[in-house]
């Protein structure tokens, strides 16, 4: 296949980017998307031009590192597929795509195409976890967990932490990867007891960070690699309110 | 130097709680005064930063990745294996232990193991505290499926991602840590140096990979957590990140290695596609207990359907070859990897392969969805035929799999003794990056387990031990003023320059790339002492190459993805030549390591107890000279070896 490339090309965070024009040929169709880009760097390389950096590591769809913005869509145009499960097989012979980072001001670039995506792990950190000190854990099948529970559960627990959410919402709200793993934790048993120290944390962690709020756009489900539904954000919503309300009375009778 | 695995002293079933008894404790409130690095944050390096944070001490944690959440543990499909006998089917600890014993060729250390086996149960239970959401039954209780290489049911799975949820488990204690400020996280940073002082281990040398800052960091032990070597190869199921480096350069600063030549190569890979090709992706061997493995029993039928000119559904039973079937009917299509690999490869070479390669062998549902319903199936492998359709282009409920076998998991790494302790002392490995547990074949869904394992219930005590006796007043006295962190740094900044002066003409990725052929060629699947002896020779000679041609770009004071990756190459060149010298010197067949010259007239490994019932541990001993050999005997007391038949 031959291909024209629109690619963003910014040097750091301090520089201003812009787009770049190239073109590669002889690329298999069979090739993943990341591989196409491959093709690129070592023809850059070989011109005497430095490389495009972008994030990716496992290269099959888990990790959430792979986070470019294809033809305006994050991670392209395949539903429920990350940019480096995405083949060149989906692309026409001389179509021109054009490839940018994650757009979401709480993600600034670092350099090209890679974006700083650690108020994700901010996040967790204020509250995305059930207390489990190592060790003092009971046998595994004392406590019974219904099995749509348990589906439930993972179904939120799929999430991938890529950010495509973020970058596909106009108000670059983190709705949907805090809601999931509000959702898995607060619907298990286990998770139960930090229930409402959980969503209130994580949820006033998202702000601080600079994330925006949710109207209802939907295009965070839309591009989710993992399709994260968007029940979850209700979900979250509703234990939201309930914490809130338990701490105004709990605030109050103290 | 002689190799003491400090093995403790009792019965096996005894020791460990033994050794737990005995060694060394760190009082509670004397915790906080040590510092512990910890290089790595998948299923080993997690588990133990966030445990060892949960305990008192200050923890670095250090990861290459963007987020600690992104290890390549994540990747993991299958499941985890536990000797919790829920099943009922007559697991217990010391079957598990002897199905890992048996399954690594009688090439393990059997205390070890055995202790693996012990800890299992405990990580099932601290993971489903921590909300890993295991799949379960109607009933509400854990489910289990089986893996090749046992006859029990002790497999714990989370849909197609077990690995994802273990780590995410593990990722949520160690971001508690993090948050509580236990642990400091230090995201998008590469190890590239071990910084010893009077011996000991004492820091570490890493790159800011967003700046390109040189950084000392010390403390008051190192463990290192960096998972496996499989990438040496070029075309792995490994992350495009996996390195050997962090243990090669721990290795030239006195670590021993151990069976670097024990790697194992999964059967159930999808296919190469072509020379564009960055990466192989694993297709979870818990496919093959619905999917029966074929190829055609005659070439010519064979050569229609890859040109495209028969379908596969037409071929007749009676045309088929259910070769894992046939040649082992009591574990058929859940032989072990080694074997089924091995028998894939004979499949193809006999001109039987499918795919346009002529390297592919099916994996066919379509008996199991007659058997069960198409929709049983896509509960269970869902994702994972999405993720082949998606690869292949090929719909896997209609049209058989097709599959061949790549490099999936490294058994060799780091040797460490019974404490999980380099020949470094207070350098530690744990996870994939040591060698401890699987001998020359690991089973599937044991090396979630033994990342955990290490992670959650062995170092917590090891390192106490350690720490312990050295002392209180040991306790962060090396910082990063000592002459030796300025003599290491000086070492890496050399090596970084060295790499981007040489401004060649040919890319790193290329160089990785006529390695990894290399070392598929001769050091993959079959080997042969003739064929590793020329390995040698060109490994080295590409490494000159390397030295002189290689061009990278960029500057070292930014982030610059071909600098890395350079840095990476280079330590897989040297490494590479070592996997090459213990393949020589291993002069048997066993496990994964399969020698031409030892099998039988019907193909199968044959084993040499009398001569190779040992660890192969290697001794940097220079730049230009050959390492120093070790041996580590191996005793079998209670898993005697015996010829490892599947039949
Ligand atoms: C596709 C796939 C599927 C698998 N499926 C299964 C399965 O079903 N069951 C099973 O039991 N096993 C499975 N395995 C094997 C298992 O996943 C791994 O062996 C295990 O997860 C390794 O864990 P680890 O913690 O040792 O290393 P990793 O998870 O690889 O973590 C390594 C860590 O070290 C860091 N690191 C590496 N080098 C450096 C450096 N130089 N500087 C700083 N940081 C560094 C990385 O950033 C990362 O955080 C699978 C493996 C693969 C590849
Ligand atoms: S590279 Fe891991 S999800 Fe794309």
């Amino acid at each position: 296949m031959k291909l024209t490339l629109k690619v963003w090309r910014q040097k750091n965070a301090q520089t201003k980017g812009r787009l770049e024009t190239y073109v590669l040929d002889s690329v298999s169709k069979d090739s993943s998307f990341l591989e196409m880009l491959d093709i690129l760097n070592e023809q850059l390389i070989a011109d005497g031009e430095v490389p495009i950096a972008f994030d990716h590591d496992c290269r099959e769809g888990i990790c959430g590192a792979c986070s470019l913005t294809i033809n305006g869509i994050p991670h392209g145009p395949d539903r429920a597929t990350t940019a480096c499960q995405l083949h060149m097989r989906r692309f026409k012979d001389g179509e021109t795509i054009t490839i940018e980072p994650w757009r979401a001001k709480p993600f600034p670039v670092i350099k090209d195409l890679v974006t700083d995506r650690s108020a994700f792990d901010d996040i967790m950190q204020a509250g995305g976890f059930i207390t489990a000190r190592t060790g003092s854990a009971i046998d595994a099948n004392e406590i019974a967990i219904p099995k749509d529970d348990s589906d439930y559960a993972m179904d939120a627990a799929a999430c991938i932490g890529c950010g495509a959410c973020v970058a596909a919402c106009k108000n670059a709200s983190a709705m949907l990867f805090t809601s999931a793993k509000v959702a898995h934790l607060n619907s298990l048993p286990q998770g139960k007891p930090e229930k409402d120290r959980r969503v209130l944390a994580m949820v006033g962690a998202m702000d601080e960070a600079g994330f925006g709020s949710c109207t209802n756009y939907g295009e965070c489900s839309a591009v989710c690699p993992k399709e994260i539904s968007l029940d979850m954000i209700a979900q979250m919503n509703r234990d939201y309110l309930t914490a809130k309300v338990k701490t105004f009375f709990s605030q109050k009778s103290a | 130097m002689k190799l003491d695995a400090k093995i403790p002293e009792g019965p096996l079933s005894e020791k460990w709680a033994n050794h737990k008894f005995k060694i060394k404790l760190v009082n509670p409130s004397n915790r906080r005064k040590y510092k512990v690095i910890v290089v790595g944050s998948g299923l080993a390096g997690g588990a133990a930063a966030a445990s060892l944070a949960e305990m008192g001490y200050n923890v670095s944690c250090f990861c290459y990745q963007d987020s600690p959440r992104r290890a390549h543990s994540i990747a993991a499909q299958g499941g985890i294996n536990a000797a919790k006998n829920y099943q009922n089917d007559g697991d217990s600890v010391h079957r598990l232990f002897y199905d890992t014993v048996k399954g690594g060729d009688y090439r393990a250390r059997e205390a070890n193991v055995y202790r693996l086996a012990e800890v299992s149960t405990s990580i099932i239970d601290q993971c489903v505290a921590q909300g890993v959401p295991f799949a379960r039954e109607y009933g509400g209780l854990l489910a289990n499926r089986s893996f090749g290489g046992a006859q029990v049911s002790r497999t714990f799975y989370a849909r197609g991602q077990t690995g994802q949820q273990l780590l995410l488990g593990a990722y949520s204690a160690l971001s508690r840590q993090i948050g509580l400020g236990q642990v400091k996280m230090y995201n998008r940073h590469e190890m590239l140096d071990v910084v010893k002082v009077d011996g000991h281990a004492k820091g570490i040398i890493v790159r800011n990979l967003m700046t390109g800052t040189i950084e000392r960091h010390a403390a008051d032990c190192v463990i290192l957590a960096t998972g496996g070597y499989g990438n040496v190869f070029f075309l792995s199921t490994n992350a495009q990140g996996c390195n050997v480096t962090a243990a090669q350069r721990a290795y030239k600063r006195g670590a021993l290695f151990a069976n670097p030549c024990f790697t194992q190569i999964h059967p159930t890979c999808i296919p190469v596609h072509g020379d564009q090709q960055s990466k192989l992706t694993l297709m979870s061997e818990s496919l093959r207990n619905d999917g029966r493995i074929w190829v055609p029993k005659d070439a010519e039928t064979a050569k229609k359907i890859r040109e495209g000119n028969l379908e596969p559904n037409s071929v007749p039973e009676e045309g088929r070859d259910y070769f894992l079937e046939r040649k082992y009917p009591s574990f058929g299509n859940l032989a072990p990897r080694d074997i089924s690999s091995r028998a894939a490869k004979e499949a193809c070479d006999a001109g039987l392969g499918v795919a346009k390669t002529g390297l592919g062998v099916f994996l066919d549902f379509r008996d199991s969805i007659i058997r069960e319903g198409k929709q049983t199936i896509k509960e269970r492998y869902g994702n994972l035929f999405d993720m082949y359709q998606c690869i292949s282009g090929d719909n896997p409920y209609e049209t058989p799999m097709m599959i061949f076998p790549a490099v999936h998991y490294t058994m060799g790494g780091l040797w460490v003794d019974y404490n999980l302790e380099t020949t470094v002392p207070g350098l530690f490995a744990a996870g994939e990056a040591n060698f401890s547990d699987h001998g020359a074949n690991r089973l599937g869904a044991s090396a979630l387990m033994q990342g955990l394992a290490d992670g959650y219930f062995v170092l917590p005590y090891t390192v106490g031990n350690y720490l312990g006796e050295q002392g209180i007043a040991a306790a962060g006295k090396v910082t990063t003023d000592a002459p030796e962190f300025e003599a290491v740094e000086k070492d890496v900044r050399g090596r970084i320059d060295r790499l981007l002066s040489i401004k060649g003409t040919e890319s790193p990725r290329s160089f990785h790339k006529r390695l990894g052929q290399i070392i598929w060629d001769e050091c993959g699947m079959a080997r042969s002492k003739e064929g590793l002896e020329k390995a040698i020779e060109q490994v080295k000679a590409l490494r000159e190459e390397f030295w002189q041609n290689v061009r990278v770009p960029g500057e070292a004071d930014e982030l610059n993805p071909e600098l890395e990756r350079a840095g990476r190459v280079a330590d897989f060149m040297e490494f590479g030549e070592l996997m090459c010298r213990d393949a020589l010197m291993r002069d048997e067949s066993c496990g994964g390591h399969f020698r031409v010259e030892h099998q039988t007239d019907e193909g199968e490994a044959v084993r040499d107890d009398e001569n190779f019932a040992f660890v192969g541990a290697w001794q940097y001993v220079g730049e230009s000279e050959a390492p120093t050999l070790h041996k580590e005997p191996l005793i079998f007391e209670a898993a005697k070896p015996s010829v490892r038949s599947y039949k």
